[in-house]
């Protein structure tokens, strides 16, 4: 049984629809990244699992209990864990009393947890004691990641983790999802940097417009060639990508987008 | 100089020491609920009066009884956030701005409907100064009022940097949403923030009827000033609002010293427009205020 499912989920905010049939699932111990143009509703798919838009159709699973429309509180309780893209990190606490938040629906101690979440990204050991807002970007997204990790969630959703970083940062924040793959936990990610996640990650969904168009492991997109023209930008010699741009109905690639 | 110090001065600390308790409250309900409450000094006459009935009923000094008219003040404020602003949780800010507008006046109404208007003392007699060093002249009152705050202020600090309530209160001062999605309690948050704020809005209130009378437009009168305090001291940072108030307290104080011939620098009558003229001041020039708070 996967450990997250969505099934030909619909819905958007208030009336705008904007997840059109969305089937995505997540197995035990995967990485599955979805890739897709900007407002394909790629972030709204990871949002829908938190409660946090209106579900017109179909039903999110996570270990096969169903989880739709369940309020954002509950949903951490059940362990599920979700890292917003922006305001992702408490900035006038201190790195210290994130982490804390982060265990804050766990009972008994936390201290083992912190000291083991400190182990994973060693950085932030360091500047336990100030304050969350004055980190670097990447060493916020350590802090946003960890609290998330506190509470040893069953699965991790991140919602473009690398946006906005320089490509060293980005480099360092997909080895620090292989290592907390490696500690177990599932992950689904959104991510404009397709190529990069994309060679990380054992599944792939590619959304256009508010629906999962196509699924196949890392690999199998990276070398699909219609996967490469519509979002990877470069693996396509000009005249391809060319006509890639010009394909109705397709917005081009967009790999540059989230770069410095 | 010793004038300066004892007629300017120290007045200008205490009044600030009640400024500050009750701007303390103002900035958590504005950082953690997200609007401005206009009832909050309704609150504080609510204290005062409870204590003034305590005092009248067991004869105990009002600082006795001072904890008892917290409780009693929290009592009615979390029934009130229950019926009145629970429903508007999460409706526009400017419908709860508005409802709390609403319940200042209900909250004044019903105190002069039970207590009626005239104007009530809580410690009676005159009380002689005590001396400092032969110089400093100090009345034990104020003593009291900027002791008890000093205890109030303290307990209020260890409580949001030690504790894990106090924590997620800063934490969902900080980000609402993310406190939600971080699996905060968001309610059990509030609850807290308005037991904090109604009991240190109580005890500011028994502080100033100590100082002064008590009278039904007593916490009305400080709304200005407290507002004034919590944004100089950036809105959403309670050691801001300590700041604030103290200065705010200082400032009408000392706005009143002959500091230029031998009257005084600014009619003792216009005392509290120094409180609105700092605020405006400031929303001009530097909205965030002294502490970068949030800029709402």
């Amino acid at each position: 049984m996967p450990t997250l499912e969505l099934i030909d989920l619909e819905g958007g905010y208030g009336d705008t629809q904007v997840l059109r049939g969305v089937n995505i699932h997540v197995d035990r111990g995967e990485i599955v990244v979805i890739i897709g143009p900007n407002g394909a509703g790629k972030s709204t798919a990871i949002k829908s699992v938190f409660g946090l838009l209106n579900i017109t159709g179909g039903e999110i699973r996570l270990d096969g209990e169903i989880l739709t429309n369940t309020p954002p509180e509950k949903v951490v309780r059940k362990g599920v864990c979700y890292v917003p893209q922006t305001a992702n990190i408490f900035p006038s606490l201190t790195v210290e009393e994130n982490l804390e938040m982060g265990a804050y629906v766990r009972e008994g101690d936390f201290q083992p947890r912190l000291a083991e979440v400190m182990d994973l990204f060693p950085p932030l050991l360091e500047k336990r004691n100030q304050t969350a807002g004055t980190l670097s970007g990447g060493q916020r997204q350590m802090v946003a990641m960890g609290k998330a990790l506190m509470l040893e969630p069953r699965i991790l959703l991140l919602d473009e983790p690398t946006a906005g970083l320089s490509p060293k940062f980005r480099g360092e924040i997909f080895s620090i999802v292989k290592t907390i793959h490696a500690t177990g936990t599932p992950i689904l990610i959104v991510e404009q940097n397709a190529k990069q996640a994309l060679s990380i990650a054992d599944r792939g969904y590619v959304m256009v417009d508010g629906r999962t168009v196509h699924t196949g492991s890392g690999m199998e997109l990276l070398e699909d060639p219609k996967v490469g023209e519509m979002f990877l930008g470069g693996g396509v010699s000009n005249g391809d990508a060319e006509a890639a741009s010009s394909t109705p109905g397709h917005i081009p690639a967009q790999e540059g987008s989230a770069a410095p | 100089m010793i004038e300066l110090i004892n007629f300017y001065i120290v007045p200008g600390l205490v009044l600030g020491s009640i400024y500050g308790l009750g701007a303390i409250g103002l900035t958590l309900t504005f950082g953690i609920l997200r609007f401005a409450n206009f009832s909050h000094g309704e609150t504080m006459t609510l204290g005062a009066y409870f204590a003034w009935s305590l005092v009248s009923i067991l004869g105990w000094h009002p600082l006795a009884v001072m904890p008892l008219a917290m409780v009693l003040t929290v009592v009615v404020i979390l029934g009130i956030d229950r019926g009145f602003y629970k429903p508007f949780r999460s409706s526009p800010t400017i419908m709860l701005v508005i409802a709390s507008f609403g319940m200042m006046l209900m909250i004044r109404s019903v105190i002069q409907f039970f207590w009626g208007v005239q104007v009530k003392t809580i410690l009676p007699g005159i009380q002689l100064p005590i001396e400092i060093f032969g110089l400093i002249r100090i009345s034990p009152k104020h003593m009291v009022i900027v002791g008890s705050a000093i205890v109030l202020m303290s307990a209020v600090y260890y409580l949001l940097k030690y504790t894990k309530i106090g924590k997620a209160m800063r934490a969902m001062s900080d980000s609402p949403e993310l406190a939600r999605l971080t699996g905060i309690n968001t309610e059990h948050v509030i609850m807290a923030t308005w037991i904090v704020g109604g009991s240190l809005a109580a005890a500011a209130g028994v502080l100033l009827a100590l100082d002064s009378h008590v009278q039904t437009l007593m916490g009305f009168k400080l709304l200005l000033p407290i507002f004034a305090a919590t944004i100089l001291g950036g809105v959403g940072r309670p050691h801001g609002a300590v700041i604030g108030g103290l200065v705010i307290g200082l400032a009408e104080e000392l706005s009143t010293y002959p500091w230029i011939g031998e009257t005084p620098l600014l009619n003792p009558g216009y005392k509290a427009g120094v409180a609105f003229a700092i605020m405006v001041a400031l929303l001009i020039w530097r909205p965030s205020g002294l502490l970068r708070g949030r800029t709402t």
